[in-house]
């Protein structure tokens, strides 16, 4: 993989958590990369598998899931529901030979500024380490 | 309503292989409900089979397609247009029914089922599904506490609960319930044993698929 | 108790005599070497009133229950043939019925059979056209009424004279209602019950306390099923894989009481010790001896529990 890869990643980020936890990360100026494309979610409910797929169709290189701390949910078990669509999907990734780590969930609270910055990086670096998206590189070539 | 679930997606892609234009094609009755081959599972696994063919740098044209029901003509020739479009396999979403409707209307195409067709049952929770009837054609649940023997004992015995019956699990495993533990345990507690007593006769399976494909005519219907 | 005679069983006859009648089980082979059946039988004959003989126990394929059956004949043994519906439909069960009473089968003993699915063909299709109490009355059908299921009549010199024996088992669940299951039998016309292996002898007291006083025992002969625990890794496997089975903990702790070359012995001794107390139980007409592959041992055993010689009827 070349030194200047910059992966494009796609964060679903729930509007009562990870995204308040992002402006905060923003507003205390901590340093995390920048080609992560924050998409507001209202709650991580509403992440639904189909919408992972066409950001990896699209060419993304990673797709993570951020909501509240299990227990926290805003709508009781969105977050729950959440993980468990992530852990399927990873599953079907793997068997069209995309790697399971391309799709990530986490969780935090809205308070927690510098752990949405530290997943960011901590995402990053597993991407990086995996490299362009098969279908990327494909699509390029 | 058929329960169905899709097939693994190693033989889909068998389906699939060396062609470059393909049509999904849902149906929104029984496996939209049992989230098998709705408009959405249609949408996820174009997108599966399109990110599979782009990492090998195939060319492949996945159309999507959702029809009201598969298992009615009426709807089947809604897709005479888009047939018309020459697809090199068309796959069915719905369970085995569709791809036998869509096989029969457009004899000309090459049909695959997407879905295993699994049984007539229902939901227990969102995501749950278990079997609760075999269509044998002559309903008689009422004699067994309104629970079906014949599908949901193991061994479809009319007299049970067998010798295997064991703190209300089937001998074949402890994750199928034994129906006859529930069925005999309602009527104990009911304190209706006397109704209960009569030995069910033989069954006459004549009119379960024992006595052929089956069929129904109903002649005030017919145009 | 007297009973009309209905066949030439020589198990009904024991029965009938008021003897305590004692039967042994063979299992036929997997293979067609009629060589081992022959074996096994030596170690039975003039031991056992009337010998089972499985019919592809725990859905495992073996020599069928009728050739095996025959072979243990000629052997010097009375079968009892055993029928499980899970392979045959009412046609063929009905067809082999025939040939089993017109080649000189006395006794069918007639069962729902163990699912395929803990057998070495968990692929097949099963049948179960049948249960196994549909299967009393379709036999009593053609042997009392003269009749296939079809309606067809039998000549008089057709009719397939069997006695016709089931399976019970107390220790099934739910437990209140197991003697309703095996009056249901009754009721079907079985002449005679064997049990499944015995080793809660506080629950089968109570269970035959309920046959007797629903005169369940008047109507058929009840056999006590005998399994002697050979060791400790025995009892422990019934008691938590074999569904249908009780082990008490007094019988494990009995068991792990005594070192391990005794276990066997103390396991006999346990058994012989049910077999006096079955002796004299009310409505039990004797015992159906199932020594898995040990069928050498029934003959010290049977001594011991002073059942032998038996009675020529």
């Amino acid at each position: 993989m070349s030194e200047d890869f910059e992966p494009k990643i796609i964060a679903f980020c729930c509007q009562y958590c990870a995204y308040s936890a992002a402006d905060m990360a923003g507003s205390m100026r901590l340093q995390y990369p920048s080609n992560v494309e924050i998409i507001l979610i209202p709650c991580t409910g509403r992440f639904d598998v189909i919408l992972a797929l066409k950001a990896f169709e699209a060419g993304a290189d990673g797709v993570y899931v951020a909501g509240c701390l299990e227990g926290n949910c805003h709508f009781l078990d969105g977050n729950i529901r959440a993980k468990k669509r992530v852990a399927y999907l990873q599953k079907q990734i793997e068997q069209v030979g995309l790697e399971p780590g391309r799709l990530a969930m986490y969780n935090l609270s809205a308070s927690q500024g510098p752990r949405f910055a530290e997943i960011v990086n901590e995402f990053s670096a597993t991407i990086i380490h995996l490299g362009p998206s098969p279908m990327k590189k494909k699509l390029a070539a | 309503m058929i329960i169905a679930e899709r097939k693994p997606i190693d033989e889909i892609k068998g389906f699939v292989e060396g062609k470059t234009k393909v049509l999904l094609v849902g149906c929104r009755g029984c496996v939209t409900v049992c989230n098998a081959g709705g408009t959405k599972e249609v949408g996820i696994l174009a997108s599966l089979l399109r990110l599979d063919a782009q990492k090998e740098g195939r060319d492949l044209t996945v159309d999507e397609f959702t029809l009201e029901r598969q298992c009615d003509p009426e709807y089947v020739d809604e897709l005479a247009e888009l047939v018309e479009k020459k697809y090199d396999a068309i796959l069915s979403m719905a369970c085995s029914v569709g791809p036998q409707f869509l096989s029969r209307r457009y004899p000309k195409e090459k049909f695959y089922p997407s879905l295993n067709t699994c049984f007539i049952g229902g939901a227990l929770a969102h995501g749950i599904w278990a079997e609760h009837c075999q269509a044998c054609g002559n309903c008689i649940i009422h004699k067994f506490g309104g629970m079906c023997p014949i599908t949901r004992c193991s061994k479809s015995l009319m007299n049970g609960p067998c010798g295997g019956s064991s703190e209300g699990v089937c001998e074949i495993s402890k994750e199928v319930e034994c129906i006859w533990h529930l069925i005999t345990t309602k009527v104990m507690e009911e304190d209706r044993l006397e109704d209960f007593a009569p030995i069910q006769p033989i069954k006459d399976w004549s009119t379960s698929r024992d006595g052929g494909p089956r069929k129904i005519v109903r002649e005030e219907l017919v145009k | 108790m007297t009973r009309e005679i209905k066949t030439n069983s020589n198990l009904e006859k024991v029965l009938a005599s008021g003897a305590f009648a004692v039967t042994g089980e063979l299992g036929p082979p997997r293979h067609c070497s009629a060589h081992e059946v022959e074996e096994k039988a030596k170690f039975l004959v003039g031991n056992v009133d009337s010998v089972n003989i499985t019919d592809n126990q725990t859905a495992v394929v073996r020599m069928s229950s009728l050739a095996a059956g025959l072979l243990s004949q000629k052997a010097g043994l009375e079968a009892n043939m055993q029928a499980v519906c899970r392979d045959r439909n009412r046609i063929a069960l009905q067809s082999d019925l025939l040939g089993a009473a017109a080649l000189g089968i006395n006794n069918l003993l007639c069962l729902s059979g163990d699912h395929q699915k803990f057998g070495d063909h968990p692929q097949s299709k099963n049948v179960f056209d049948l249960d196994s109490i549909n299967l009393i009355q379709m036999v009593k059908l053609m042997r009392d009424d003269g009749r296939l299921l079809s309606g067809q009549e039998l000549p008089p010199e057709g009719r397939p004279k069997l006695f016709i024996g089931a399976a019970f088992n107390p220790f099934a669940d739910p437990e209140d209602y197991r003697v309703h299951r095996v009056a249901k039998k009754v009721e079907a016309g079985v002449d005679f019950l064997q049990s499944q292996c015995i080793y809660d002898m506080v629950r089968f007291r109570k269970f035959m306390a309920q046959a007797v006083d629903m005169g369940l025992t008047e109507k058929a002969y009840f056999l006590a099923g005998i399994t002697p625990l050979k060791s400790l890794g025995m009892a422990r496997y019934m008691k938590n894989n074999v569904p249908g089975i009780i082990v008490p903990d007094a019988c494990i702790d009995r068991l792990k009481g005594v070192p391990k070359e005794k276990q066997s012995e103390e396991g006999d001794k346990m058994a012989l010790e049910m077999v006096e107390e079955l002796k004299n139980m009310k409505g039990i007409a004797g015992i159906h001896c199932m020594f898995i592959e040990r069928e050498r041992d029934v003959k010290s055993f049977l001594e011991q529990a002073k059942l032998l010689p038996r009675p020529k009827v």
